[in-house]
């Protein structure tokens, strides 16, 4: 199953709608509450992101029974040092975001914590692309009955 | 300790999901920085924070929090309350500051816990 949503850059506090989206498809799906707890957090603070850095991007989620793949798109201005970038408390973050309660170094080590598989690939002036993959475990106990209705998930396309 | 006891103990006023308010509760978490509250929460808790925008509820909802209290007597917008409210959570304000309403919660045995060991 495949998802798309759009993640605007000029309106905060749209920012965390898809993952919110991703989280309810994810329960409904019958994933334990500590892989949707893990995969909520490491979406939501690529999304915030997104929105802070990258004027916005695009956030797309494939699901299937061993894992599910987030990608995080945009065509912002991109991470010059990604190691230094990686580490708890280093922000480029504008006093703003500060004040709208992100911008403390913790959103990168946050995806790091809680993904199975983490890669950002970026090209300064180019934009970055954050994947993260989060194992799944849904094969083995099928939840008849659970699937999720692609149009109450709104993003889906 | 339950919400009701909560609502009594910081004076707070429910904004939204009174129907919770027999909830039992056993950490809480006080923060202004969403990611920090999502680096360290690891439990239920209930939420403490001065952070007026929608993206303290969302951040709730991420982590599964239910109970989430406004300090310094701030109020949450509509759009907030309508977000907690499509997610079932409910909405305190207190007017005591952080550290008072932290404090006044950890005396009458509401204590930490629920967040990860900080190295």
């Amino acid at each position: 199953m495949k998802y798309r949503y759009e993640v605007p850059g000029d309106d905060f506090s749209l920012a965390g709608k898809a993952s919110t989206e991703v989280k309810h498809i994810l329960n409904q799906l019958g994933v334990d509450p500590v892989t949707v707890k893990r995969t909520s957090v490491a979406m939501y603070e690529a999304e915030i992101n997104m929105a802070i850095h990258a004027g916005g991007g695009v956030a797309e989620a494939d699901i299937s029974p061993e894992r599910i793949l987030i990608t995080m798109t945009d065509t912002g201005p991109g991470i010059p040092d990604i190691e230094l970038a990686m580490k708890e408390g280093y922000s480029t973050a504008p006093e703003w975001i500060r004040e709208m309660g992100f911008g403390a170094g913790m959103g990168l080590p946050n995806m790091k914590r809680n993904a199975d598989e983490l890669k950002i690939e970026s090209v300064v002036g180019k934009g970055t692309k954050v994947s993260i993959m989060i194992k799944l475990n849904l094969g083995a106990k099928p939840q008849p009955g659970t699937e999720p209705d692609p149009g109450a998930a709104g993003g889906s396309r | 300790m339950t919400v009701a006891r909560i609502v009594e103990l910081l004076d707070a006023k429910v904004l939204t999901g009174e129907e919770q308010l027999g909830l039992e509760v056993s950490s809480a978490c006080g923060a202004d920085l969403m990611s920090d509250v999502m680096a360290f929460v690891k439990e239920k808790v209930v939420l403490l924070t001065g952070l007026m925008n929608p993206q303290s509820i969302r951040t709730a909802d991420l982590l599964d929090i239910s109970v989430i209290i406004f300090v310094r007597g701030k109020k949450p917008t509509e759009e907030m309350l309508e977000l907690a409210r499509q997610s079932r959570m409910t909405v305190l304000s207190t007017k005591y500051s952080m550290f008072l309403a932290c404090g006044r919660l950890y005396e009458a045995g509401l204590h930490g816990g629920g967040t990860r060991i900080i190295e």
